[in-house]
């Protein structure tokens, strides 16, 4: 192994917080607002982790592991997705049943130590969170599904290597139906507008940011960095797809960190233009996402 | 097999010895009745353990003066790798049934609980080893037969009743087909022996066809597919919780293990073999679990999780059989293994779920999810074993379930690569209901734990609950163990499915080896991920100790947005946790409601009530019954009770035979 493999992880550790100031950025222009400071979450972060901790009488260990869990698992996952022509630390056939997994874990302790405070507002937000996973949970394979079909690879970082721009020539239709299903994941996936409205103050509108309600301190700071890094890793499978590589290794590199952010500009874009969708409509846009993924598959096949 | 035959025989010694003495009302029957099933396990473990290392397949003889039978049984390592867990899982249970069985002690007699366990283990393990058809059958009787007298343990409750005469009514159907089955072979091969039908093998492609259904139907009802699975739910929450461990963990596998012994009767299968079963693990897989979700009771809810893992089962064997018909080893070695591997991977974890919910019944006298609550606190124990169980059966990593799931999963992928759109388009319905499936079991599962376990007592009741005994303790964490230990050294287990691969699928070693290699290197590094996981969470935990210490930790009472005095009854329920999952599949699950509007300023009453009786049942079966009986009772005159009039038509009957006989 060398020491270039861990590039991948360390941009995910570094920069993922830069996300939120991007997208919070994007949103204050559109606005018209000067906005928070670029590195807020890096403050945030460094704020919180200062703090000491109030919990819940009701809470027990499973409340205080939760967090740890979630990021745990996030960090293993940051883990096995490459960037540009960079491979990820762990890659090998199927590497991103893992990476599903992984993310699955993380979901199931953040729902029950939602639940563990007792509070109607988490067991809501929880409720919400495995409604809406499980149908993004079959949009994510069929878009993979896709993908190991179109390129006849089934490792994170060789499937996402090849999509040039021949490809696009190639195969423009799968390609622009499995992005745009994979936009739709990462914004369910990571509670963004039009799935869920990280900003809002109300807590029954909420479906990710009510499940952590009752967390302070170190362990608020957890869940703020996993979840940047959650966003980093969907969006870094946004931009393997997306962006054609060039003969430069570096220049590739460069490119994609760039990319993310063009990600996050959209995301902040969306966000921007769009309100949330009521809960109901909800669901036929994750079937949707799953159902252009399987027609991106069936063109894929003539 | 000398070995194996005296495990049987402790087992049927056990079982007649706690028949015996049953009418000692003041006998303490626990070790009694659970010990010898213990010894048996121990002692039958040694020769399974040696076939599935690759050692010599065993087979013996023995004339039987019944016609057509033969006591012939064999030790193979495909019926080795049944055994293993149906012997661990039955000395497991036992042992927790002596401290589940004891508040019982005294007010009834043991005995005959303990005489029909040990006739069901002895029931499954002469499943699993018989090779003459007449033999097998006799099994399959003696299984279905002792575990309807364990269902009906509590027979005093008429619903215990009802489930228990709904599990005989359908095991007898389903092996209307398996005669039928065994038949069909019989009068073409000319032979009962197993092996006999496995050596010739059918070569019409009709005829195959036909046992291909007969099989999936007669097996299928066993094993709890959709909508052969109507018992599954009566039965299982009727049964005492050990017994409901053992039958959903092990005896509904004998039709997996019918099923997959039948296969290799029936020669080379046609694609179409492949969808059938591949449509009815969707089927089950996503029903079962959408089912599950909408239960109000604990040891419901797991046992159309046992439908639904049935269903993933199937899908593996249905990739398998894809495999099979279009030659790709890959697909051959995957399915069939993830399959294998689910076998023993759900016989751990939903063995311990149901040991975990009878402890949940023990310690609170209820099984009502919506009373329950705060139990981590009272059940330290069962709560902790239940996670790892909650958490392998939604198939995440690092656990055992993951492992099994992947290799389904990978098949599925290697497969959906080629281009023939007769394979990639079934897998890519496969690859969708599986990772739903999935999405589904999580919100199971979140459920089935967070509001039974975490938060507050719902209920007066629950709050006093009490941590079960140590003999109920141990089988739970040896199982939680099993959990932890088949996801940590999953290509070890993989590779001992070697032996089982090799005779199932027929392919040569080499074969076998090679594809299993190249799986094993995948397994390898999900290991590799699995163990870092663990290294960040215990540095995490370090990290996080760290920067505690020293500074203020409080406690204080649950976030509401200001509110001070929250109650139990304020918090989510499990019904409404899964409300939004039942509303949006209500057309597949007809879950009623009675809603009671609160009126009025101050509202004295209001209520809410969702029932999810079982579709199959309600739309199919009793209607289906109904209308048989309709029909039957017109046959009513013939029966007058009269025994003058019976023996006439005995006579009568007779002389028609005869004059049919030498006409």
């Amino acid at each position: 192994m060398n020491a270039l493999a861990f590039i991948p992880l360390l941009l995910a550790l570094v920069l993922s917080p830069l996300l939120f100031g991007v997208i919070n950025r994007t949103k204050a222009l559109f606005a018209g607002r000067r906005g928070q400071p670029l590195l807020q979450t890096y403050f945030d972060l460094w704020k919180l982790l200062q703090k000491g901790a109030v919990y819940s009488r009701t809470t027990t260990w499973i409340f205080r592991a939760g967090p740890m869990v979630g990021l745990a698992a996030a960090l293993t996952a940051a883990m096995l997705v490459p960037l540009g022509n960079f491979p990820a630390l762990i890659a090998f056939p199927a590497d991103f049943l893992l990476f599903a997994g992984l993310l699955g874990l993380m979901r199931f302790f953040t729902v029950v130590a939602a639940l563990d405070t007792g509070s109607s507002f988490e067991g809501m937000g929880a409720s919400r969170e495995v409604f809406f996973s499980a149908l993004t949970e079959p949009a994510l394979l069929v878009i993979l599904a896709t993908l190991a079909q179109q390129t006849g690879q089934l490792s994170l970082s060789t499937m996402l290597e090849p999509v040039s721009v021949a490809h696009w020539q190639h195969a423009g239709p799968v390609v622009a139906l499995v992005v745009v299903a994979l936009m739709i994941v990462l914004l369910a996936e990571n509670a963004r507008i039009p799935v869920d409205d990280p900003n809002t103050h109300l807590e029954l509108t909420m479906i990710h940011e009510v499940m952590v309600l009752d967390h302070g301190g170190p362990d608020l700071a957890f869940v703020l960095y996993s979840a940047g890094l959650k966003l980093w890793l969907f969006a870094a499978l946004v931009v393997g797809i997306v962006l054609p590589a060039t003969a430069n290794a570096w220049l590739n590199l460069l490119l994609a960190t760039g990319g993310m952010f063009v990600v996050a500009v959209l995301v902040g874009v969306i966000e921007s233009i769009m309100a949330r969708l009521r809960l109901v409509v909800l669901p036929q846009l994750l079937v949707g996402a799953g159902a252009l993924a399987a027609v991106a598959f069936l063109l894929g096949l003539i | 097999m000398i070995l194996l035959l005296s495990a049987m025989a402790v087992l049927l010694y056990g079982a007649v010895v706690a028949l015996l003495l049953m009418n000692r009302p003041r006998l303490d029957f626990s070790w009694l009745g659970a010990f010898p099933v213990v010894v048996a396990a121990i002692v039958g473990c040694i020769p399974t353990i040696q076939v599935l290392m690759g050692g010599a397949t065993e087979q013996f003889h023995f004339p039987w003066p019944v016609p057509y039978g033969e006591f012939f049984i064999e030790l193979d390592p495909l019926s080795a790798w049944f055994l293993l867990p149906t012997l661990l899982l039955s000395a497991l249970c036992a042992i927790y049934g002596v401290g589940y069985l004891r508040s019982w002690q005294g007010r009834r007699s043991l005995g005959p609980v303990w005489f029909f366990y040990g006739l069901l283990v002895l029931g499954m393990v002469l499943v699993l080893l018989a090779r003459n058809a007449v033999l097998f059958l006799f099994a399959w009787e003696l299984m279905a037969v002792a575990s309807f007298f364990l269902v009906t343990f509590e027979h005093e409750r008429e619903s215990v009743r009802e489930a228990g005469w709904i599990y005989f009514v359908a095991t007898h159907l389903g092996t209307a087909f398996l005669l039928a089955f065994f038949l069909l072979l019989a009068r073409e091969t000319g032979s009962m022996d197993f092996d006999v039908w496995a050596a010739q093998g059918i070569h019409t492609q009709g005829l195959a066809s036909v046992l291909f259904l007969l099989a999936v139907i007669g097996f299928g009802t066993k094993a709890g597919f959709m909508p052969l699975h109507v018992w599954l739910p009566e039965a299982h929450p009727a049964a005492p919780s050990h017994v409901s461990a053992l039958m959903s963990g092990v005896m509904i596998k004998t039709g997996i293990y019918g099923l997959i012994r039948a296969f290799t009767f029936l020669g080379m299968p046609p694609l179409w073999w492949g969808w059938v079963l591949i449509g009815i693990g969707l089927t089950s897989g996503v029903l079962g679990v959408l089912f599950a979700l909408a239960q109000h009771d604990l040891k419901r809810l797991l046992a159309y999780h046992s439908v639904e893992n049935i269903g993933i089962i199937a899908l593996g064997l249905g990739v398998g059989l894809l495999g099979v018909s279009s030659g790709s080893t890959v697909l051959i070695v995957l399915g069939y293994g993830g399959a294998l591997l689910h076998v023993l991977n759900h016989a751990l974890f939903k063995g311990l779920l149901f040991l975990g919910a009878g402890a949940v019944l023990h310690g609170t006298k209820t099984l009502e999810i919506d009373h329950l609550g705060g139990l981590l606190k009272r059940m330290p124990w069962t709560a902790v074993t239940f996670l790892v169980g909650a958490v392998a059966i939604s198939g995440l990593p690092p656990l055992n379930g993951f492992v099994s799931e992947f290799l389904i999963f990978l098949g599925a992928f290697k497969g959906g690569i080629s281009t023939v759109g007769e394979i990639a388009v079934p897998l890519l319905a496969l690859i969708a209901g599986l990772a739903l499936i999935g999405g589904l079991a999580v919100a199971c599962f979140t459920k089935a734990f967070g509001i039974v376990f975490l938060g507050e007592p719902r209920s007066e009741h629950v709050a006093q609950a009490h941590e079960v005994g140590w003999t109920m303790r141990l089988p739970m964490l040896a199982l939680a163990a099993g959990c932890v230990l088949i996801g940590l050294l999953a290509p070890t287990v993989v590779g001992s499915l070697k032996a089982v691969l090799e005779e199932v699928t027929g392919l040569r070693p080499e074969v076998v080896s090679l594809n299993l290699a190249a799986t094993k290197t995948s397994l390898t590094f999900v290991v590799i991920g699995s163990l870092t996981f663990l290294l960040v969470t215990v540095a995490l935990v370090l990290l996080r100790r760290s920067l505690l210490a020293g500074r203020r930790v409080e406690q204080s009472v649950t976030w509401g947005c200001g509110y001070p005095q929250p109650t139990p009854r304020m918090q989510y329920t499990a019904s409404s946790f899964a409300q939004p999952l039942t509303d949006l599949f209500k057309v597949l699950l007809g879950t009623r409601k009675r809603i009671l509007r609160p009126r009025g300023f101050f509202p004295p009453e209001g209520s809410l009530e969702t029932i999810t009786p079982d579709i199959s049942h309600e739309e199919m079966y009793r209607p289906m019954f109904e209308r048989g009986k309709a029909w039957l009772s017109q046959l009513r005159w013939l029966q007058h009770g009269n025994v003058q009039l019976y023996v006439l038509y005995i006579a009568v009957t007779l002389i028609v035979l005869l004059v049919w006989k030498f006409r």
